[in-house]
């Protein structure tokens, strides 16, 4: 009886999978359009997603296991199945490779099942409790019904209530990985996933690559929309992209904003994306809210706002406003979903069309727009922190090998050490060098983490021609933001540099022999690495090679390198200051006080203020460039090989 | 309730706006009073606000003007006039013409003359009575508007004046909002043909960059904070002054002059 019931059963399942798939596909197609290769993204998505995904999912080796059991299995079996039962091809091994698939990922089913035994509270509730049940539902059914096709039992084995009974937990496994897979059960990470990762919108992401900078709104048009909007504002790839989300929670566990107790969780933001797209309120959502914000209060729809003006729509402003933009979430999602690039867009919406950055943003925007530094300070007084320096301007020289990229820290008299010490070692190098003084303006990092692209373009138009105006081999910076702007965010405005961040810089010096240290008599020294330099670039070496040079042993935090967590001070955070249950430097400087360190290495201005504002640190904190300076030595004869003072004195001499 | 404020019309308001300049850099912007006239038109119920820039349009002004559109307005009034035009006949009849009941300007420019005088002007060729140093408007009743008058240190006058009437801001009206890219794109400037008048005076006069004028250092002996702090919120007392009345011009000027001499203003 079962052998007439099961094609039945199967094709009315795919069939229903199919109508799924096409309304799920119509609600994508809501969004923007952009474009994508179609085929090539088809063809290159097994490859993506068994190498770069489960690079991402093997960061935990029991479920990367477990993943690789149940997905393996269930693709097998059923491929197998419409094969075997469907389509009654069972001649020759195909049943019994059916048997083992479906074995394989009941096995995988059980480590489900055993995880959602005791969940991590970053882990979804509701329809995901169910998975494990359903996944077993299906390879045990699916085992058992092909016993009697390989002939291990015999076909008219039991009777027609164990035929009944079999063929209902077959339904219920069908209903779960056929029907749920495209009506939006728990299965729907499969089906969105895989076409996100064919479609993704940053395909140099796959293959090791890196693509990071945010994307350019074009300002020409008049009638192209500032931002997003409503959730059809989303280019239709994004769209796919949140619907891929699995609710690991993985992006909950790493964003400093929700430990801080800000209203912000990665996983949220993405289900209520998925909310807006297909309408709806966010009852249902059965993760972590919001930090104090209670579920079901919000709703939305495809053409309606995400953030209302007044009142509530699909979330809260502040919620968009908590993000440092410091990738830990995007780093952390095996399924390669672009957070950070979705909240820029929506803040992009804020400022651009609401005019409503808060707290302080309006006034540093104003601050770059008249002054082009977010101080608002007088942009004739760039090198008065340098004036006993002599430092060669580019506008006197015209050429260099290097050009010292100074940043805003010039008017912020903490960095200022940190540039006096870089220039130092530069000088201790005998560099080549030359800086901008006064022509330079700020990179326009911070003016388009806040969403105001249109001051981001002006900065970054201005600065590319004044750049254009001399020679330099390469930049140099101690200002990951700066480096991280100059390097990927201004090729798309046709200005294409080699930046490096001082620490790699100073690590390549090193290596070529031109730097002699001191050995270091500190104390425990551990390094906290930038998101824009580690993250976003991917440079966590080159720091600790020159803390090693130093003769320092890093003490490592728990959470460094990739993990690393983020100070607090990226996206303009600061600026916008939106209050949480406590600061996000405090939690950084309990993790370099669990280490012991008496120093903390850091590498970003950024970084040095959120850090070195922790009242009670039981660390100093020093800039790499500083400790370099300080364990300098310099050439004992300065006649072998003048520096650059040197030079000058004589200068002054000869005049 | 409904009927009534169906029969109340919309109140008529224009904002007078001008191209500001940033203290440190020079550049265009919208200036930081006129914004907070706009701010305080937009905190009016039921208003019909018109911004009013009487001058000329050029890169620079335009992107300043874009900035007051930028706060949330569709049009903006350009009253074209010459560079070197006396603004006040062509802005006194753009504003007959369009007779809003309530003219909001900044308390001076930040360019060009500065004077302050504009406002002062305006309501005498008009006829209408001005109130300056405004924080707020309170309400518009039967073409009645109860203002509340900005003093020093914090005191606030409340004030009734009959409208129309022209009224002035500083900087103790609430800051302007942020203006927004887009609407500022977005708006547009529309230009009206108006008389230009040259301004004759100011042909005949020579302008160089202001001096630092000296300021008077307050000199507080204060052993304690409290001390400092009376100091700093304490009135000024006003004991060795003299009110003179009933004097004759020059009795007037003797006296100031005298002051003046005590002062060191004058050497």
């Amino acid at each position: 009886m079962l052998d007439s019931i099961l094609p039945v059963l199967i094709f009315s399942a795919l069939a229903l999978a199919v109508i799924g798939a096409w309304r799920r596909v119509r609600l994508w197609r809501q969004g923007r359009s952009s474009p994508v290769p179609i085929l090539k993204g088809l063809a290159a998505m097994p490859r993506r997603y068994l190498v770069d995904l489960h690079h991402v999912v093997g960061r935990d080796k029991v479920m990367s296991n477990t993943h690789v059991a149940t997905a393996g299995g269930f693709v097998l079996a059923a491929v197998l199945m419409i094969l075997v039962h469907g389509l009654g091809l069972a001649q020759g091994v195909l049943g019994w490779v059916l048997l083992a698939a479906s074995a394989c990922m009941f096995v995988g089913s059980l480590f489900v099942a055993r995880r959602r035994r005791n969940p991590p509270a970053r882990l979804s509730k509701g329809p995901w409790m169910r998975l494990p049940k359903s996944l077993m539902a299906f390879s045990l059914s699916v085992f058992l019904i092909t016993l009697p096709t390989v002939g291990i039992l015999p076909e008219d084995f039991g009777s027609w209530i164990l035929a009944v009974a079999l063929a209902a937990v077959l339904v219920w496994g069908l209903g779960e990985m056929f029907f749920g897979m495209t009506w939006g059960g728990p299965m729907k990470h499969a089906f969105a996933g895989a076409l996100h990762l064919a479609f993704h919108r940053r395909a140099e992401r796959f293959g090791g690559g890196r693509s990071t900078g945010l994307k350019a709104l074009n300002l020409d048009d008049p009638k192209s929309s500032l931002g997003v909007e409503t959730p059809s504002d989303f280019t239709w790839n994004q769209l796919l992209g949140f619907d891929a989300c699995v609710q690991c929670g993985r992006c909950e566990a790493m964003c400093p904003a929700f430990a801080a107790g800000q209203p912000l969780n990665p996983k949220k933001l993405i289900q209520d994306m998925v909310v807006g797209m297909a309408g709806g309120s966010d009852a249902n959502y059965a993760g972590s809210p919001y930090p104090d914000r209670p579920v079901g209060e919000h709703h939305g729809n495809p053409h309606g706002p995400i953030v209302a003006r007044e009142g509530k729509a699909l979330v809260d402003a502040e919620t968009l406003w908590s993000c440092t933009t410091c990738r830990a979430c995007v780093e952390e999602c095996p399924m390669m979903i672009e957070h950070v690039d979705a909240i820029v867009d929506m803040r992009r919406f804020l400022t651009l069309e609401h005019g409503n950055t808060p707290n302080k943003g309006a006034e540093v925007l104003d601050n770059l727009i008249a002054t082009d530094n977010p101080g608002g300070f007088d942009p004739g007084s760039r090198m008065h922190w340098a004036a006993d320096l002599n430092l060669p301007l580019m506008r006197d020289v015209k050429q260099a090998d290097v050009l010292l990229w100074l940043g805003d820290g010039v008017f912020d008299m903490r960095n200022q050490r940190t540039l006096r010490a870089l220039v130092k070692v530069l000088r201790g190098a005998g560099i080549d060098f030359a800086v901008l003084g006064n022509e330079e303006r700020d990179s326009g990092d911070v003016a388009r983490r806040l969403g105001d692209e249109a001051t981001f373009q002006s900065l970054a138009k201005r600065n590319i021609a004044t750049l254009s105006q001399y020679r330099f081999q390469r930049i140099v910076t101690c200002d990951p933001h700066s480096f991280h702007v100059l390097k990927n965010e201004y090729g798309e405005l046709d200005g294409h540099y080699e930046v490096f961040h001082h620490s790699t810089y100073i690590a390549e010096l090193y290596e070529a022999g031109r730097l002699h240290f001191k050995p270091w008599k500190g104390g425990t020294v551990t390094y906290h690495d930038p998101c824009y330099l580690g993250r976003y670039n991917g440079e966590y070496e080159a720091p600790r090679n020159v803390l090693r040079a130093l003769g320092i042993e890093v003490a490592e935090m728990a959470r460094s390198g990739y993990r690393s967590r983020c100070c607090g001070g990226g996206g303009g955070a600061p600026i916008t200051d939106i209050p949480g249950k406590q600061r996000i430097p405090d939690m950084r400087m309990n993790d370099v006080k669990e280490t012991g360190a008496d120093l903390v290495a850091v590498g970003c201005p950024q970084c040095t203020a959120m850090l070195e504002g922790v009242v009670d640190a039981t660390a100093e904190i020093r800039d790499i460039a500083e400790l370099v300076a300080d364990a300098l030595v310099t050439e004992s004869d300065p006649h072998t090989q003048p520096t650059a003072e040197a030079r000058i004195a004589i200068k002054e001499v000869a005049s | 309730m409904q009927p009534e404020a169906h029969a109340k019309a919309a109140l008529e308001v224009a904002v007078l706006v001008s191209i500001g300049r940033h203290p440190l850099t020079g550049r265009a912007r919208r200036a930081d009073q006129d914004a907070r006239g706009v701010e305080l038109a937009m905190s009016l119920d039921k208003a019909r606000i018109t911004l009013m820039h009487a001058g000329a349009l050029d890169d620079d002004s335009e992107s300043a003007l874009r900035g007051y559109l930028g706060m949330g307005f569709q049009t903006l009034t350009l009253v074209e006039q010459p560079r070197d035009a006396d603004v006040i006949p062509a802005l006194a009849s753009a504003l007959s013409e369009t007779k809003p009941q309530l003219v909001i300007s900044g308390e001076r420019a930040e360019q060009g003359e500065g004077s302050g005088l504009l406002p002062y002007l305006l309501a005498e060729r008009l006829g209408w009575p001005v109130v300056s140093g405004l924080a707020s408007v309170e309400k518009v009743e039967d073409g009645v508007a109860t203002l509340l008058q900005a003093l020093p240190r914090g005191q606030r006058r409340r004030l009734q004046v009959r409208l129309p009437a022209i009224v002035t801001v500083d900087a103790a009206a609430s800051a302007a909002r942020q203006s927004a890219y887009g609407p500022a794109r977005r708006g547009e400037l529309r230009c009206t043909e108006a008389l230009a008048v040259p301004d004759e005076a100011s042909s005949e006069w020579t302008v160089q960059p202001a001096r630092k004028r000296p300021k008077r250092l307050k000199i507080v002996k204060a052993a304690s904070a409290r001390d400092r702090f009376k100091a700093a919120a304490a009135k000024a007392e006003g004991g060795g002054g003299q009110v003179l009345t009933d004097v004759t011009p020059e009795q007037g000027a003797e006296a100031i002059f005298k002051l003046l001499k005590e002062e060191g203003v004058l050497r």
